[in-house]
């Protein structure tokens, strides 16, 4: 007879994976949860074209400008919270917690997951985006840069859903955590290039960090390589990033120790 | 009337007389405290399970249960005290002991959108195991759990019963030594309950797993568990075999119960009854609930007409009058003067 199957601490990546391969196997089975995602972002884009596009006098390429708003807007506060905070509240999250899983891992996986995610949904925003005409300057280069500094982007915001789902095990809570994205949205330069815009708006887009993210997604597509734009984004993305991520794992790390 | 059960605060007694010395115990806890803000859910527990056993702990809700087994399974520390299970210390080594214990909580903790068989594969991934050992520990696991051909639907299409089938499946997926099982029964039909007390013998019997369950049913710890511990208000009332805490309360039991008028007082003459049967050789003691009369005695038979004699005599009507032996109710009530549950009486 041959030694009973023990279980054993299966690793960092092995875990990741796990989490991460659950999270994405539901994606199909919910549709409902990506869907809006795409269509959205899709429908403003155009919606802003119609009504703006005059506005830009043939100046410039307002196409090429506002399609970063398009991703921006598809990706930013797209995460698994809404499932995590379900599997809080069903005590699935318990259940994980009891195996020797390593605890970042429940986050990291679902992180994981989500990277995944924003780049699919990158693929149908800049498929709209070259119907109407739009073309990377920095060609297909560019174009492999943009979609992952637009991952790194949305996985620089998924810590805020995080941390409200972990915090707060309110589905309630999370939900209305997007809403904080919007006022930070739509004080930037997402819709109206700065030297347009009124002057309080203008002042408040100077310290808005999607004005420099957005400002490196543009660069990329009418300007060619410009170093020092995306390098800009870059720093601006970093520092979300760390106050996000800060955010997410001081609220897991309180979740599992008080495991309420 | 005197109890001869002992105390739980002295260590002594919350170990297991069949304990081999120098073995160690599977569960033990140590002064063990845990407060949530102003509330103290757990007020200073000892205890110790021997591996092999099966342990039931028994309380009303609200007792302290649910917050006992979360600290052994490492989802709380405690706020004092310590907890030790299967050797190591829920504190300091929190990763030795979840993989050595499987836990299946009161609610089922599930997920809705995977299929019984992707969640029993996870929980394999997560305790390390290889595709090949998934695949046998999975016919195993089906094996002592009986899921049926469900496996392979989505969990969000199964039944109350089916659930809490797959959670215990899903505790057992890493083979442990130690299963926990909080209130496992609660809101089973009786043949569900039936089948849960099947599997749990036989997780014992055929695997030697040591089991640690809470309950609030009086039956299931009578008809499962090896030694009983008694919680209440965050603390150990009793601890000791089943049939040895029942025997300490005496042999039998008569219950009177007794009609009322309208306003809820007894007709006749109480005082005057009580009085009687205290004069009584063959009584041992005489305990008063509302409009019933506990009286405990070495010998019911023999007692039982000079009761109903004492009770004529005294002009009270007699709605019922029942012989019976102990059960771990009567003993819940001797030590904590409440019942486990609202009107659970046999």
């Amino acid at each position: 007879m041959s030694a009973p199957i023990r279980g054993r601490e299966a690793g960092m990546a092995r875990d990741v994976v796990s989490v991460a391969g659950r999270a994405l196997r539901q994606i199909p089975r919910e549709p409902a949860s990506v869907l809006p995602a795409v269509f959205i972002p899709a429908f403003f884009y155009a919606v802003n074209l119609g009504a703006l596009e005059k506005f830009a006098k043939g100046a410039f390429d307002y196409k090429a400008f506002l399609l970063p708003m398009a991703i921006a807007f598809a990706v930013t506060g797209m995460s698994r919270a809404p499932t995590l905070v379900t599997d809080i509240q069903s005590g699935y999250f318990d259940r994980l917690c009891m195996t020797p899983i390593r605890r970042s891992a429940l986050l990291l996986g679902l992180m994981a997951a989500d990277v995944v995610v924003i780049i699919a949904l990158c693929v149908p925003v800049l498929a709209i985006g070259f119907g109407v005409g739009v073309r990377f300057s920095s060609g297909v280069g560019g174009v492999l840069a943009f979609v992952a500094f637009s991952a790194l982007w949305g996985l620089a915001f998924t810590g805020f859903p995080y941390a409200v789902a972990l915090k707060t095990g309110s589905p309630a809570a999370v939900n209305a955590s997007f809403v904080v994205f919007f006022p930070l949205f739509f004080l930037s330069d997402a819709v109206v290039p700065k030297q347009s815009l009124t002057g309080w708006m203008s002042a408040i887009a100077t310290y808005n960090p999607i004005t420099y993210l957005l400002g490196a997604l543009r660069s990329l597509i009418t300007a060619g390589w410009q170093v020092g734009t995306v390098l800009e984004g870059l720093a601006a993305l970093a520092g979300i990033g760390l106050v996000s991520m800060t955010l997410a794992l001081t609220a897991l790390r309180g979740r599992v120790l008080k495991g309420s | 009337m005197q109890t001869t059960v002992e105390p739980a605060s002295s260590a002594a007694s919350a170990y297991p007389a069949g304990l081999r010395p120098g073995a160690a115990p599977a569960v033990q806890t140590v002064g063990l405290v845990r407060r949530y803000g102003e509330v103290t859910a757990v007020d200073g527990i000892d205890l110790a399970v021997a591996e092999g056993e099966i342990f039931g702990f028994l309380g009303p809700n609200g007792a302290g249960k649910s917050t006992f087994i979360r600290v052994l399974c490492t989802l709380l520390h405690p706020t004092a005290g310590s907890a030790t299970v299967a050797g190591f210390d829920v504190v300091d080594h929190p990763q030795d002991v979840r993989l050595r214990i499987g836990v299946a909580l009161q609610e089922a903790a599930l997920d809705d959108r995977q299929t019984g068989r992707e969640l029993l594969a996870l929980q394999g991934r997560l305790y390390g195991l290889r595709s090949a050992e998934i695949r046998s520990r999975l016919d195993q696991v089906l094996d002592l759990v009986d899921i049926g051909s469900s496996i392979d639907r989505l969990i969000a299409t199964y039944s109350g019963g089916m659930k809490r089938r797959l959670d215990l499946a899903a505790a057992l997926m890493h083979n442990p030594e130690i299963l926990f099982l909080d209130e496992p029964t609660t809101g089973l039909d009786p043949t569900s309950r039936e089948s849960v007390w099947a599997e749990v013998r036989r997780l014992n019997s055929e695997l030697g797993m040591t089991i640690f369950l809470t309950t609030q049913y009086l039956e299931e710890a009578d008809a499962l568990a090896d030694r009983v511990g008694f919680i209440a208000r965050g603390r150990l009332a009793a601890v000791g075999a089943p049939d040895e805490l029942k025997r300490s309360i005496g042999q039998d039991l008569i219950v009177a119960d007794l009609q009322t008028d309208g306003a809820g007082r007894i007709r006749g003459d109480l005082a005057g009854a009580l009085a009687d049967l205290g004069d009584l050789a063959a009584i041992d003691s005489v305990l008063t609930e509302d409009e019933r009369l506990v009286l405990s005695t070495s010998n019911g038979p023999a007692a039982l007409s000079a009761v109903a004699v004492a009770l004529g005599n005294a002009h009270l009507e007699v709605k019922s009058i029942t012989l019976r032996t102990p059960t771990l109710d009567d003993v819940y009530r001797e030590l904590t003067h409440s019942p486990v549950t609202g009107g659970e009486a046999r």
